[in-house]
């Protein structure tokens, strides 16, 4: 029993990062054929971060906030990729109807609120709508990711005060990249161990290896429980890596062909497939039908982004006020 | 009708909306035990409790954002920024945060939250704490802007605000909130974009909102000796603007003075200016003035620091100049 369990588990997860891994590879490919502009964050090498995560939640009380490099996150949340597509190639049937783009994915009946742009800037809204949902008193948490640039935001340090003096109900999730943008953060971090940062307001810090998933669900799953129980604030640490630049812009050369090809060796995707294979979960055969099914989601969404509508011009002046 | 104060007419509207409606909160420095920094907050704490009104650290940047998350997520959330000059801290989350959140989620989300404090110059308290920023607010689309000048428009516009759906920035002044007026003891609500005219005149229509209304109407009834009867148009809502009011005012009067205690350069007033002299430039008689703050940091001297303000003398000058009798 347990063990079909942790099958079931194992596949989802698989799937879920793989679906993020192709997206990704497409909405790269598509950056290239100028199909996508602008800025161009993406999550490939960190998705066992959000999906180990998300996993963990339940989506019908919880909420989730991320920055900039939205994508994964998003669909981790259970978006579905035609409209996130679709909102990289700024169409109408887009998830923010095109007026957002990469760095603003929405979904707020899913409780995915954003895809924010500004560097930290999403650290207080989280709090926000913990407040929000003690208020309520649904039992839900806030769960806000954000990466190692942001934790020298004064937003950051103003926060995460408030969150531990009025005990909101909300996990900071610092996923460390080792780069904010082209800067090592080890250059700029008078404190490296980020878990000191958290528990230098009395919240009680984690930290955890953010490529291997199984450990992400794990570490989550009882903070989470322990958040419920207790109604307190908690903070994550998780260590991952990006493979691509910071941004579409970025050929990412501050950092060593050795450095990457370390991470590499620790891909997430690649380390949960091995692991599940050792374990007899999948083999070769199931782990090509299943990233086959995941290639055929992404191409539909990208018919879907080709296919859809321009907006209308009358809808620049839409949606500014309620 | 009963007298009361701006600062009564401001806590009254809180109180009444708090009691009305349990998704709003009030939230900033001071707030809750010391019973708000001006005393507008007085008394809340004691009946809607710690949950309710809610005393921050000295932290504008992350209680305006949490104001604003918690709007997002279904509250209605007043934040009171002790004065306007500490807004500036916060002013990333209000300009990327509450007033884009709608535009660049394509409308999924609206976020009814108030801001609110005094705006404006005080006495004696130099150039960091004795601003006038009413410009910077208006200038970003996704905001809604109000200023009141009587206690019986605070009351009204501040129940309005509350109630929005969206972000509003709402303006009241350090000078303003021993004011008395008479405030209805019924209900009533101040609905956005519509200017009030304090006086009616003929030959000159004066243009402002906030604190120089008083001014202006100084400043009427000392023109009135000399047989100049001017419009005074207190604009309330400054975004929206009620642009028809100003338009049937303009075209009566032929003549136009705008004045605004912010800076000149890209102002209320120099929009406001602006919009006359496209809209009404056949009707004009005269050059439409501009009364405003000096064009400098305020200084602490008192005598310095009044003449850097527009006053009734100004507004005086101002009309005698595009006015002859």
């Amino acid at each position: 029993m347990q063990d079909t369990e942790n099958k079931t588990l194992q596949i989802r997860l698989l799937k879920r990062m793989l679906l993020i891994r192709r997206f990704e590879e497409a909405a790269a490919r598509m950056y290239g054929l100028r199909k996508i502009g602008g800025f161009c964050h993406l999550y490939i090498g960190q998705e066992a971060a959000a999906v180990g995560v998300i996993e963990t939640l339940d989506m019908k009380k919880d909420y989730v906030l991320t920055a900039y490099r939205d994508h994964g996150t998003a669909i981790a949340c259970g978006m579905e990729c035609g409209p996130l597509m679709a909102e990289l190639y700024g169409k109408e049937s887009g998830c923010s109807r095109g007026k957002g783009g990469s760095m603003h994915f929405f979904d707020r009946k899913r409780h995915f609120f954003g895809g924010n742009g500004i560097v930290g800037a999403h650290i207080p809204l989280a709090a926000g709508v913990g407040m929000a949902v003690r208020h309520r008193k649904s039992g839900g948490c806030a769960v806000c990711f954000f990466g190692d640039g942001a934790i020298h935001q004064g937003s950051f340090h103003e926060t995460l005060n408030m969150a531990k003096i009025w005990n909101l109900p909300v996990l900071y999730i610092c996923e460390n990249n080792r780069y904010g943008m082209g800067t090592d953060y080890r250059r700029v971090s008078s404190v490296t161990d980020f878990k000191a940062a958290g528990a230098s307001y009395g919240i009680e810090s984690f930290s955890a290896n953010g490529m291997d998933v199984l450990e992400v669900c794990g570490i989550t799953a009882g903070i989470i429980k322990k958040m419920r129980s207790e109604n307190t604030p908690a903070f994550l640490e998780l260590k991952t890596y990006r493979y691509k630049g910071h941004s579409m812009s970025d050929p990412a050369r501050y950092r060593s062909r050795e450095e990457l090809d370390h991470f590499r060796d620790q891909d997430p995707i690649v380390m949960l497939r091995a692991s599940m294979e050792k374990d007899g979960y999948i083999n070769e055969e199931q782990f090509k039908k299943i990233d086959a099914e995941v290639k055929k989601v992404v191409d539909d969404s990208l018919a879907f982004a080709e296919e859809s509508a321009q907006p209308s011009p009358g809808s620049l002046y839409e949606d500014i006020l309620a | 009708m009963a007298v009361i104060t701006f600062r009564e007419a401001l806590r009254q509207a809180i109180d009444e909306e708090m009691e009305r409606d349990g998704d709003v909160i009030i939230l900033g420095e001071e707030v809750a035990q010391y019973n708000g920094a001006y005393k507008v907050t007085q008394g809340l704490l004691e009946k809607y409790g710690e949950k309710r009104v809610i005393d921050t650290p000295i932290s504008e940047e992350g209680f305006t954002g949490i104001g604003i998350g918690a709007a997002m997520a279904g509250l209605r959330p007043v934040v009171e920024w002790m004065t306007f000059n500490f807004s500036l801290q916060a002013l990333d989350q209000v300009y990327n945060n509450a007033a884009k959140m709608r535009y660049m989620s394509g409308g999924q989300f609206s976020v009814p939250v108030v801001f609110r404090g005094p705006n404006g110059p005080a006495e004696f308290l130099a150039a960091q704490h004795s601003q006038a920023l009413q410009s910077i607010y208006c200038h970003c689309p996704g905001l809604l802007v109000m200023a009141p000048s009587t206690p019986a428009d605070a009351k009204g516009m501040l129940k309005t605000a509350i109630r929005n759906n969206n972000p509003v920035v709402f303006l009241e002044s350090e000078l303003m909130y021993g004011l008395r007026g008479e405030v209805p003891e019924k209900e009533y609500l101040i609905p956005f974009g519509s200017a009030d005219i304090k006086r009616y005149g003929t030959d000159v229509t004066i243009i402002t909102f906030s604190k120089p209304v008083k001014m202006a109407l100084d400043a009427a009834t000392e023109l009135s000796k000399n047989g100049i009867e001017a419009e005074v148009i207190d604009l309330r809502s400054l975004r929206p603007l009620d642009e028809q009011t100003i338009y049937n005012s303009v075209k009566k009067t032929n003549r136009c003075v705008v004045v605004d205690e912010a800076w000149p350069y890209a102002s209320v007033g120099s929009h406001v200016a602006f919009l006359v002299s496209s809209i009404c430039f056949d009707y004009m008689d005269a050059p439409i003035q501009l009364v405003c703050g000096e064009d400098v940091p305020m200084p602490y001297n008192h005598e310095l620091e009044l003449a850097a303000q527009p006053s009734a003398a100004k507004i005086v000058e101002a009309v005698r100049g595009i006015v002859s009798n």
